[in-house]
């Protein structure tokens, strides 16, 4: 899912080659995980189709002369996606380091990404915390690991938040 | 639950030398709401608590409690006003080591002009609520620290503040004490209807709180009101 729109947050500076857009997802988001090509053309298709992309044909024939470029429609998906929180679970952090680097690479409030997403977990949390002290002792353990978990997810939003500038300089062109 | 605040900081400025610790700085805690304020180190929330609670003065903007200027009040009225309506709580007790636990409940009391024997009476009352009713013969330095946070909570309570000032409540505990120390403190917060202010980096303290508001290079991202 969020590859997809990591995809079509990378058109946002400006039109790219599938080989390009594939380079500098890996370049950004991919480390261990880099795209395959099929995958790449696989999902422009798919934004093709519904009409998030359009491509501006080269001369000659097959993918690699395709150069995608983003549409309104695309724009507007995107920052629908990078606005609104992650449903709170553990090991969020790929989404929301994917989220927080488009919005830096689009001149989006990065902020506004971990603020909106700290009220999210915190608003789990204060259910989480009401359960517990109104429950036994196996609310209580059951509700202490899960406050646990989204504790260490919030930590690693404030110690991003206060990285902020350095990941901008590195990420931005 | 009136519509009005309680307690509001409009737009207050200070600097502490070059460096901004509130720039632009609002807030507004409704009474008997909990507010977590949230932020990394350095980024003002203890300034912001100070100014609310008129220990500190703004260089601009105004603080008002209940209708009332804080920052247009003389130094006394202000104390008047901390003694009389506000409790604090810090992150070490800041308990007065010469006097006994009973002794430190029954110090707002016995200041406020009440007799002696009523303010021990109230104040042993406060300690058990708050679980630590065996600790009142002893002096802060012979209780631990979960005993002694427990004891600041009480005495922060035992005048029946409208507010009460949190500044890392459960800092210097570990988690389980920590969690007790929240779990009493707004327990008895709400029922005495008292309005919480709370300076927390801990998100697990900050999750006993209604709505937090972030504090981040001297400004505040204030989550709505919403009740």
């Amino acid at each position: 899912m969020s590859v997809s729109f990591a995809l079509l947050g990378l058109l946002e500076n400006g039109p790219r080659h599938g080989y390009d857009l594939k380079r500098t997802y890996d370049d950004t988001f991919g480390r261990d995980r880099s795209l395959h090509y099929g995958q790449v053309y696989s999902t422009m298709a798919r934004l093709l189709k519904n009409g998030l992309v359009e491509v501006e044909s080269e001369p000659g024939d097959g993918p690699d002369r395709k150069r995608y470029a983003i549409t309104h429609a695309g724009i507007t998906d995107v920052a629908e996606w990078i606005g609104r929180p992650e449903k709170p679970e553990p090991y969020l952090q790929s989404t929301l380091y994917t989220k927080v680097v488009l919005a830096l690479l689009t001149g989006r409030d990065a902020n506004e990404v971990l603020d909106a997403q700290r009220a999210e977990h915190l608003r789990l949390m204060r259910e989480l915390t009401r359960r517990k002290n109104d429950g036994d002792l196996a609310d209580e353990l059951i509700c202490d690991h899960a406050l646990f978990h989204l504790e260490a997810d919030l930590r690693w939003l404030e110690l991003t938040a206060a990285r902020l500038d350095r990941l901008a300089a590195r990420v931005r062109p | 639950m009136t519509d009005q605040p309680l307690l509001v900081a409009d737009s207050l400025r200070l600097n502490f030398g070059e460096t901004k610790a509130l720039d632009d700085a609002s807030l507004h805690i409704w009474p008997g709401e909990i507010v977590a304020l949230m932020g990394p180190s350095g980024s003002g929330k203890s300034t912001l608590l100070h100014c609310l609670a008129g220990i500190l003065q703004p260089e601009s903007g105004r603080v008002s409690y209940d209708g009332r200027d804080l920052t247009a009040m003389s130094d006394s009225e202000r104390s008047a006003l901390r003694r009389g309506e506000f409790g604090f709580v810090f992150q070490f007790g800041q308990l007065v080591p010469e006097l006994t636990c009973v002794e430190n409940v029954a110090l707002p009391l016995r200041l406020s002009g009440a007799g002696r024997r009523e303010a021990h009476r109230t104040a042993t009352d406060w300690l058990e609520r708050l679980e630590v009713g065996d600790v009142g013969a002893k002096r802060p330095g012979q209780v631990s620290g979960g005993q002694g946070q427990r004891v600041a909570v009480a005495r922060a309570l035992v005048s029946r503040p409208r507010v009460v000032f949190a500044d890392e409540p459960t800092g210097a505990l570990d988690s389980l004490n920590g969690e007790l120390v929240m779990k009493l403190f707004i327990a008895a917060a709400r029922d005495t209807g008292a309005a919480v202010v709370l300076v927390t980096h801990e998100a697990r303290v900050a999750a006993y709180s209604d709505r937090e508001a972030v504090v981040r290079d001297g400004r505040v991202r204030e989550q709505e009101y919403a009740r």
